[in-house]
């Protein structure tokens, strides 16, 4: 029989209730009727007076409804992508690589957007450092400036229609036997390099000219003259026992500075046990970052650096029983003999560098190399750097080419000559069809034909081959921003090679070419997943060995460039925005010069004496002359420069950069003058006048450059380390009622329990090795990008006001000390107004990070009258936003000055045209850290976002959270690694290890605030 | 009755009845102003206009208009919140401490001082509140119940003592103030000839009907007040010297700031009622009871807290080098020979230099230089708050930070402003308040006034 079952008792019963309800649609009856019956609705008991009431309400009601906030449009995932969990970022191995600098990174991405770079620790090349550039490149993504679709004669197109119009166009120039140039920057991209080989299989009159702004042409021209190999050869830093540079900026900008940076960093550490360290010397004009972390710097005219580089050659010589060669005169001659003896004293373990762009004094360079047997140990020519391949001498063809009338089409990759170089402008004007692959419409792009936007590198498939066998792959971390294409798919497109996209083309270009330089690997798909993992693969590095110098030593010498007896101007590459190609990204154009302080712009720097001569102060606009080129500029008084010396940074002065770029500083890339076949950065013979303009302000944001005497960076010599480990970090002892005690250990009330904080779980602190620190300023744009520090631009700057949560101080030596006041009969007023001076000579430099110091007796914490700073059971100082009121008190009471205040609302202002004020660039903005709002003070917070994320990471796996495994944003970007993050509760951590070192100090101890930050003397290899 | 020496200078001139008194002091509020009173008024006002102004642009653009920056985080605004504070102290150590030691020569002076010190505190307020980077929740720093979780304020923080200090002296002072106007207001209430004048008299004067019962308790709450008020003279300007004094910043952690600025406050105090009621005599006709014995009593405070601050000074220096710490050290060498010693110079000579001058009894009595030096005491009592904020703050420690500090067009509305607040404040008071104690001021007619010493010369004789 078939089951029955009721819905309920009801139903079994069948009662006359449940009949009703199931047959009625409507549980109640509904007044239908009642509502449509025009007598009812006149019973109604509803008034008029009722009726205006609800209709009051509703009007109020809908009103106040439309008074809510604007609907900001926040889409949900409708299914999760499988790697994004939403607050949870993934990352992403890829390579910077725009032509000068490169880095392997990983990118942070949180919920699709890019908002991080890292450096990749698996690197064999950058070995997971950064640099300034490196770190503020995830800015320039979501620049404003850059094109959202091809250009065609300057209006929006689209790429079918341009692609035919090039097409067609390069098609017309080749069957007119005209010449089709490719005006692009250092290549190194193994894939972009085919791609090229299959244009110009296609387009047969096609040529590569490799153009770079800053050229590394000497470099290359130099090792052709010595060994017959016209590369760049590899450099090791870090096996040099000594260093001598001349004029090499080779942690800021030469050749491959963020390696380079790196070994460096190897080489100056003394820690774990190692007490050597390399000694550096610097021969130099101006005052480079290098320069300034030298142990002994000489000074020497630009137009006498060769001369230089030639006395020392003549001095090793001796040494090493050569010939001599003929020398001009200069300002090193004297120090040269010590130097070739020190240099000889370390043979194979001795490194000469020199940043000339003149073929014949690399030679030279060479071959003091050679006979200090360099080759094979300190530099290899086996491994060789691809990351600059300038050929000036195929730019000057392709000019005269070009002024013929010879060619019929160009295109720039990545290079815009038109601001970096008036003549091709002007050559260029007689091209017939101009292709641009720029990203924005720049100098060079706004006077091309087509310009065809390339990606942006975190948009882009891609590879880098740094060095001979070490690769590097560049992966997408964003789907594109706009309708733009890689500048190499563009060039496959013109090719007619079929490939569906970029990506296909660089994993079949692996696939055939790299991929069998391995074996452990038996599949590709395995190869390839894993090389993208990582970010980088080395096969077999060829062993360096010693070469053999064929150079001329002595026609060289006799093409070197002859000391003139003028001014010279030598231009040089700022840490920040280099040669000008990030111009438009507000974080570097705001990182403070690492020498001068000075930001958002460029200026001729001289020596003050100099300036003393020609009658010029600060701010003074002068006409500097060379030949027929004359620029217009503030002066800036530099100490530390050679006399008769100007120094201009070049990357500035861009008119077609972006709004944050434009008409910032002034274009002295027309003082680049060719010279021996080179683009030259030394412009001899200059002549200065004073101009009747009125004063340009420079905006520094440190305008006092002397420690006054105060043991701020404190410092001892090699020498005196090594006899006495705590030599230059004697701690003061404080004179109490108990006998001397450390500052620590008085306090105002007797008490036995322990001062300060209970810290039970952690103990955050940051160590900082001052020995280790170049002052780069790497940290300081990773904590811009981590933070969401706001840009304030120059007017801010110039009052006072930048909001870095990290600064680097930068000090000079003074001549006067507190110890010779005494010799030279000074008083204490005119002995502290002379110690305000640096040194009139050659003053030494310090750098010095300094961020929150943590303190465990804070001075900021007592004074806030609303508890908005507080300290954490961890150690830290926080701050809570939401509960400051602006009395700005704790700021008064910080001894190292850290705290930043919000004096404007700094987003969504227009005031601050930057990063923070459009939708695009507000896309970088870490989710993690809260825009700070007017009125409320901000500052250092020790990435406590990433602690938190730390801490959670290892709860969930179970575990206390591993040292190294928690880094803060300075910590982590950091080339040498001078600055540690840990916790001191950790007894093996590294923090720890480093606190106990005797060079550990704390900033201002005697003020008893017991910082959780501590620095590390900085020892100088020196006598 | 108490008989008064006739050796002593008698503290109402001509020979004045009670009904003289009530018509003298009535005059201002019963008449018309005078065209002074109008230019007055109007500068004073175009002054408020300035301020409000200054005020509404700054918090609609925020802080950024002012010249502060990362190293000096308090300028004018500090400068001026203590500056107006200090001045306030003259009014409450006469009504209060004056009163105490029973000297009679305050009561000429104790009204317009009291309403000085209710101006002068109302106009260092808007600075507390302005100088805040978010003032719209300028009232967190009250330890009032709230929804906010467990928040509280610090006790720790001078600031926190600060706003205690502060409300506290204000609402006292307002009382005080407020309880010896009470008989006056009757006394015009009951002369008062319009129905407007009469009503509003009626209720400030809460009933007052001049029995003995309302002047015993009059008597009674004013000795109350003054010995609630007596060591708010102390204690007010004690507290605001540790916002300075408890911090860690060299030039300002000094143990010396307590008196040193009770001394100035009350120095700069007497200053600024010198400057008004030299004025105010002259233009409300008042110079028999605001007698040039008046002037020269308070010329001799003004002598001694002038001393005791130059003594201050000076003793900053020696403790700054007897301490050996280098910071303090080059803290008051900076003060004296850095960029700002033209501060520091102004501040010394205004200071301790020109009230020395007092030593001279002609100029003590002399109205017109009284007048010129209290100016010049106004402003080196300003110039030494900047000193003390702006020189120990642009060089502190870390010598990378040091910076300057550049005014904007903003502070200085602000400030002058203020000046426009309290003239503003100050020349209604006069049209609408009786400016001396008048009720209080009979009580000594017969004893210390010229008439009744002259009755009592003439029957001796």
């Amino acid at each position: 029989m078939e089951k029955r079952y009721w819905k309920g008792v009801e139903e079994l019963n069948n009662t006359p209730e449940f009949t009703r309800l199931r047959d009625n649609e409507f549980f109640e009856h509904l007044p239908v009727d009642e509502v449509l019956n025009k007598k009812a609705a006149s019973d109604s008991s509803t008034t008029r007076r009722d009726f205006l009431k609800f209709l009051g309400f509703s009007v109020a009601a809908a009103s106040l409804a439309a008074c809510d906030a604007p609907v900001k449009k926040a889409i949900p995932y409708v299914s999760k992508p499988e790697e994004i969990t939403l607050g949870i970022p993934n990352y992403y191995a890829s390579s910077y690589y725009d032509g000068t600098d490169y880095c392997s990174v990983l990118v942070k991405t949180r919920e699709g957007r890019p908002i991080k770079i890292e450096g990749n620790d698996l690197s064999g090349v950058t070995k997971g450092g950064t640099n300034a550039r490196v770190q503020g490149s995830v800015l320039s993504l979501y620049d404003s400036a850059r094109l959202t679709s091809p250009l065609k004669g300057g209006q929006k197109s689209d790429w079918k229609t341009v692609d035919a119009d090039i097409i067609a166009k390069l098609t017309a120039a080749v069957s007119a036997g005209k010449k089709i140039a490719i005006v692009a920057s250092s290549n190194a991209s193994p894939s972009a390099k085919k791609a090229i080989a299959d244009f110009s299989a296609k387009y047969t009159t096609a040529t590569l000219a490799t153009y770079d702004a800053v050229s590394y042409n000497g470099v290359v021209k130099g090792n052709e003259m010595s060994f017959g190999k016209a590369i760049v050869p590899s450099y090791s830093f870090d096996k040099a026992e000594i260093i001598v540079s001349f004029a090499a900026d080779f942690l800021s900008n030469w050749i491959s500075p963020i390696e380079f940076a790196v070994q460096y960093g190897v080489g100056r550490k003394l820690r774990n046990g190692k007490r050597t360290m390399s000694r550096h010397i610097q021969v130099e004009s101006t005052l480079s970052l290098t320069g300034s972390n030298a142990d002994s710097r000489y000074k020497v005219k630009p137009s006498e650096l060769s001369s230089a580089v030639a006395a020392l050659y003549n001095k090793v010589a001796a040494l090493a029983g050569g010939t001599s060669i003929s020398a001009g005169s200069s300002s090193f001659d004297k120090a040269a003999d010590k130097v070739a003896h020190e240099l000889w004293a370390a043979k194979g373990k001795a490194l000469v560098v020199s940043g000339s762009n003149d073929p014949n004094e690399q030679v030279l360079v060479n071959a003091i190399n050679n006979m200090l047997g360099s080759y094979g140990n300190t530099i290899s020519l086996d491994s060789t750097c691809n990351l600059r391949s300038s050929n000036d001498g195929a730019v000057v063809e392709l000019m005269q080419a070009m002024n013929a009338g010879q060619v019929g089409a160009v295109i720039f990759w990545n290079t815009n000559p038109v601001y970096t170089m008036p003549s091709m402008s002007e050559a260029i004007a007689k091209v017939g069809t101009k292709i641009s692959l720029s990203d924005r419409n720049d100098e060079t792009a706004s006077k091309c034909d087509y310009v065809c936007p390339d990606h942006h590198y975190l948009e882009s498939w891609g590879d880098v081959e740094p060095y001979t066998n070490r690769y590097s792959l560049m992966q997408p971390t964003i789907r594109p921003l706009f309708n733009t294409r890689q500048a190499a798919e563009s060039l496959l497109k013109w090719a007619g090679v079929q490939v569906v996209d970029y990506y296909t083309y660089v994993r079949a270009n692996w696939e055939a070419n790299i991929y069998p330089k391995q074996s452990g690997m038996t599949s590709f798909e395995a190869f390839w997943t894993k090389s993208l993992q990582d970010g980088v693969f080395a096969a077999t590095i060829p062993a360096s060995t010693p070469a053999t110098f064929v150079g001329n030593v002595a026609d060289a010498a006799s093409k070197l460039m002859k000391p003139s007896a003028g001014a010279d101007v030598v231009l040089y590459e700022k840490t920040g925005i280099a040669n000008g190609n990030q111009a438009n990204n507000p974080w570097l154009q705001e990182l403070p010069d690492p020498i001068s302080k000075v930001c958002w712009d460029n200026y001729f720097a001289i020596l003050p004496a100099y300036a003393e001569k020609l009658k010029v102060v600060q701010g003074n606009v002068i006409e500097v002359k060379v030949g027929n080129t004359a620029i217009k500029g503030p002066v800036f008084l530099q100490p530390a420069m050679a006399d008769n010396t100007i120094a201009v940074a070049v990357g500035y002065g861009r008119t077609a950069a972006g709004k944050a770029g434009n008409g910032v500083g002034f274009n002295a890339y027309p003082f680049v003058t060719l010279s021996n076949g080179s683009l030259s950065m030394i412009a001899a013979n200059a002549t200065v006048t004073k101009t009747v303009e009125d004063d340009h302000t420079l905006a520094a944001t440190q305008t006092h450059h002397t420690m006054m005497g105060r043991e701020i960076v404190k410092e001892t010599t090699l020498s005196k380390w090594l006899r006495d480990s705590k030599s230059g970090n004697e701690q003061e002892l404080i004179d109490s009622p108990y006998g001397k005690k450390k500052p620590e250990e008085l306090d105002l009330w007797a008490t036995t329990e322990k001062p300060g904080f209970d810290r039970p779980n952690h103990s955050w602190g940051l160590g900082i090795d001052l020995n280790a620190c170049i002052g780069c300023g790497s940290c300081v744009v990773a904590c811009n990008a981590e933070n969401n520090v706001p840009v304030v631009g120059k007017d801010e700057i110039g009052r006072a006001r930048e909001m870095h949560w990290i600064r680097i101080d930068r000090y000079y030596s003074s001549d006067t000390t507190k110890e010779n006041a005494g010799e030279k009969g000074l008083g204490k007023l005119s002995m502290y107004g002379e110690m305000e001076k640096p040194g009139s000579d050659n003053p030494e430099v310090f750098f010095q990070p300094v961020m929150c110091q943590h303190c465990n007796h804070a001075p900021c914490e007592t004074v806030c009258p609303v508890a908005a700073t507080t300290h954490s059971s961890e150690g830290l100082n926080m701050m809570a936003y939401n509960r400051c009121v602006g009395t700005r008190y704790c700021a008064n009471n910080c001894p190292y000055k850290v705290r930043r205040f919000n004096w404007f609302k700094y987003s969504d202002n227009d005031q601050f045209p930057y990063n923070m004020q459009d939708n695009l660039g507000k896309m970088v903005l870490n989710p993690d850290v809260v825009v700070r709002s007017r009125g409320v003070m901000e500052k250092c917070s020790m990435c406590v976002q990433r602690i938190q994320y730390g801490k959670l990471e290892s709860k969930k796996a179970g575990r206390r959270p591993k040292d190294g495994e928690i880094k803060t944003a300075c910590a982590q970007a950091c080339p040498t690694n001078a600055i540690v993050f840990g916790d001191f509760n950790d007894k093996n951590s590294e923090v720890n290890n480093l606190f106990k070192d005797p060079r550990s100090y704390h900033l201002l101890a005697e003020l008893n605030v017991q910082p959780s930050v501590f620095y590390q003397t900085k020892v100088r290899n020196k006598n | 009755m108490h008989k008064e020496s006739e050796l002593r200078p008698p503290l109402i001139l001509g020979e004045k009845t009670w009904h003289d008194i009530t018509e003298d002091v009535c005059r201002p509020v019963e008449s018309k102003a005078n065209k002074w009173w109008k230019m007055a008024f109007t500068v004073s006002v175009a002054g408020l206009l300035w301020w409000i102004i200054s005020v509404s642009y700054t918090l609609g653009t925020g802080l950024g208009v002012w010249g502060l920056n990362k190293t000096v985080g308090w300028a004018w605004d500090i400068t001026n919140f203590v500056w107006w504070v200090g001045i306030g102290h003259a009014g409450t150590l006469i009504s209060a401490i004056l009163m105490l030691f029973r000297q009679k020569w305050r009561l000429s002076i104790n009204r317009s001082a009291e309403a000085m010190t209710i101006f002068a505190v109302i106009c260092a307020a808007t600075f507390i509140l302005s100088h805040m980077g978010r003032p719209w929740v300028g009232y967190w720093p009250l330890p009032l119940a709230n929804q906010f979780g467990s928040l509280w304020v610090n006790f720790n923080s001078p600031l926190v003592w600060d706003v205690f200090a502060i409300s506290t002296y204000f609402s006292v002072s307002l009382v005080f103030w407020y309880t010896g106007l009470i008989p006056d207001f009757a006394v015009i209430r009951d002369r008062a000839k319009t129905k407007w004048s009469k009503r509003i008299y009626t209720i400030l004067s809460f009933g007052w009907v001049g029995t003995a019962k309302n002047w015993q308790r009059f008597e009674e709450v004013s000795l109350v007040l003054a010995g609630l008020s007596t060591p708010l003279v102390l204690s007010v300007h004690s507290v605001v010297s540790m916002d300075f004094a408890t911090s860690i910043v060299p030039g300002w952690h000094t143990t010396i700031f307590p008196p040193y600025f009770v001394a100035g406050a009350i120095f700069s105090g007497f200053a600024m009622v010198q400057t008004l009621l030299i004025i105010v005599r002259k233009v409300l006709a008042l110079e028999d009871y605001i007698t040039v014995y008046h002037i020269d009593m308070m010329n001799r405070v003004i002598l001694i807290t002038g001393s005791i601050v130059g003594v201050a000074y000076i003793t900053e220096f020696f403790i700054a080098w007897y301490s050996g710490v280098e910071y303090e050290q080059y803290a008051f060498i900076n003060r004296a020979t850095g960029p700002y010693w033209w501060a520091y110079w102004s501040m010394m000579t205004c200071n301790v230099i020109t009230p020395q001058l007092f030593w001279s009894s002609k100029l003590r009595e002399n109205v017109f230089a009284t007048f010129i030096i209290s100016i010049f005491v106004n402003i080196g009592m300003w110039f030494e708050r900047f000193v003390i904020i702006v020189t120990s703050l642009h060089r502190d420690y870390i010598t990378s930070s040091w910076t300057m500090y550049h005014p904007t067009w903003v502070e200085a509305g602000i400030f002058i402003g203020s000046l426009g607040l309290f003239f503003t404040c100050f020349l209604l008071f006069a049209r609408v308040f009786p400016v001396i104690a008048m009720s209080e001021l009979k009580t000594i007619v017969k004893t210390s006034s010229e008439g009744a010493k002259k009755k009592s010369n003439q029957s001796n004789h």
